[in-house]
């Protein structure tokens, strides 16, 4: 077996993170290449169904990026987005899936370099996991362990 | 003309379904005139060799309610596949795995440990017996049915021809899926019998929510005294209604509680992304709160997927021990 290459879908907000991505790449910043943006309107628009598709499509890895709180070009989608992952996160821990596998975070359209470091972070995170094997079952549920 | 032949089984399930076509009352005889029963064993002498003995595709339509999730449930439901020419998943457990389904949060070795050596009302004897594929007894070997890792649905396992979800179906359901199969003019093969909208779209409770609805905690459902006709959601209870199917009525909400989603996720969705993305739009706390407004909430997989576990797309991969 060849080393594990990571797969990692990054769904990127229009305004800001898309524009950050798009900084890193004028500046000539190098990023994992396992990192495949998906540019979408807003992080509010993203249905954490897009996130299991990813899953269920062969992703070892997701991340969302929006823009930084108070920032969202359409005042509050990034707001919706934190509250609606971390309901997700809650059912990726359920179902056994590594919480390290997800990223939601916000990165600035001017930070390219922001960017480039949370590319790399879940790069790293998700090398050191390994493949995705979506199991269909946990160890123990969240009754058992608080 | 021979009357069409028709079969009822059941797999993983609790009786409810077979329930609810006796709840047709005296429809049932209606039912009895025009088709042939050939093949009930919850209600009649039936035997697996019966079924056997058909021709392929003799039995016009088969409804099969319950999950699969021992060797014995998918033989018989692939026997059945064969010998009839329409096959109905009736109910959740057939449709979306339902309740037995529940048990894929954990593994096939915790259940067997909880039912034989854990559970208070068993002997708690480390070495006490546990159920065997395969033992002997005065000299004649027995076999049981292999209990699977995995709660299938119905067609994880065989080819469907219609869905009908529900815990169960109503009558009134059944009524209409049954005079909709005997008028021939059928839906599109793989058709769910129902409406594809929300139930909230039809919930009469509708009206009373806000047009910009906010909550700031969930709460559940006997930590307070329930509004009878304000919209769950609107009282911070969870009611799976954004992220459910239509068609029943709503007779849970018209008792004043809240929907538990039993009727399944509407057509391509995936019932516990839309409740995740429904309520991360109303809940209208700050990062530091949002897990305290989520306390009321300790176990968003068994709620969401509470009736569609198998038909998750984060749940229902590992299909190693089913061909």
């Amino acid at each position: 077996m060849g080393e594990f290459k990571p797969e990692i879908v990054a769904y990127v907000c229009n305004w800001c993170s898309y524009a950050g991505a798009d900084g890193a790449g004028g500046q000539k910043l190098a990023y994992p290449s396992s990192v495949k943006l998906i540019r979408v309107m807003c992080s509010g628009r993203v249905d954490p169904q897009f996130v299991m598709e990813a899953f269920r499509g062969g992703a070892d890895g997701v991340m969302v990026l929006g823009c930084h709180p108070g920032d969202c070009h359409y005042r509050s989608g990034n707001m919706k987005a934190q509250r609606r992952f971390r309901i997700f996160e809650m059912l990726l821990r359920q179902m056994g899936i590594e919480k390290d596998r997800f990223l939601l975070d916000w990165v600035a359209a001017g930070e390219a370099k922001r960017f480039v470091e949370l590319a790399t972070e879940i790069h790293e995170r998700v090398t050191a996991l390994g493949p995705l094997s979506l199991t269909g079952s946990v160890e123990r549920t969240v009754m058992a362990d608080g | 003309m021979a009357k069409p032949k028709v079969g009822f089984y059941w797999c993983a399930s609790c009786g409810g379904c077979e329930e609810t076509v006796v709840d047709l009352d005296e429809k049932v005889l209606d039912v009895v005139a025009a088709v042939d029963i050939v093949f009930w064993p919850c209600a009649m002498d039936f035997k697996y060799s019966d079924v056997e003995a058909m021709e392929d595709g003799e039995m016009t339509v088969c409804f099969i309610n319950g999950a699969i999730r021992t060797t014995e449930q998918e033989e018989v439901a692939k026997l059945l596949r064969k010998k009839s020419t329409c096959v109905i998943a009736f109910g959740s457990c057939a449709c979306m795995g339902g309740i037995p389904a529940l048990a894929n949060l954990t593994s096939r070795s915790e259940i067997m440990r909880r039912a034989y050596k854990d559970s208070p009302s068993v002997l708690h004897d480390e070495n006490g017996p546990v159920p065997q594929t395969s033992s002997s007894a005065g000299g004649v070997e027995l076999h049981l049915p292999e209990l699977y890792e995995t709660v299938y649905k119905l067609d994880d396992v065989i080819d469907v021809d219609f869905y009908l979800p529900g815990c169960p179906p109503t009558a009134a359901l059944v009524e209409t899926a049954v005079q909709t199969l005997l008028s021939g003019n059928l839906p599109p093969k793989k058709s769910v019998l129902l409406p594809d909208k929300a139930l909230c779209v039809s919930c009469d409770r509708n009206s009373t929510k806000p047009d910009n609805l906010k909550i700031d905690k969930l709460k559940r459902i006997h930590e307070i005294k329930a509004d009878p006709e304000l919209c769950f959601l609107a009282q911070g209870v969870l009611c799976m209604g954004p992220a459910t199917r239509d068609g029943c009525g709503y007779p849970c909400v018209k008792g004043n509680m809240p929907c538990t989603g039993c009727f399944g996720p509407v057509g391509g969705a995936d019932q516990g992304a839309r409740m995740a993305g429904a309520l991360g739009g109303i809940l209208e706390v700050g990062e530091k709160q949002l897990d305290d407004a989520l306390s009321g909430m300790p176990d968003p997989a068994g709620s969401f997927y509470r009736y569609s576990m198998s038909s998750s797309l984060l749940g229902s991969s590992r299909k190693g021990d089913a061909k």
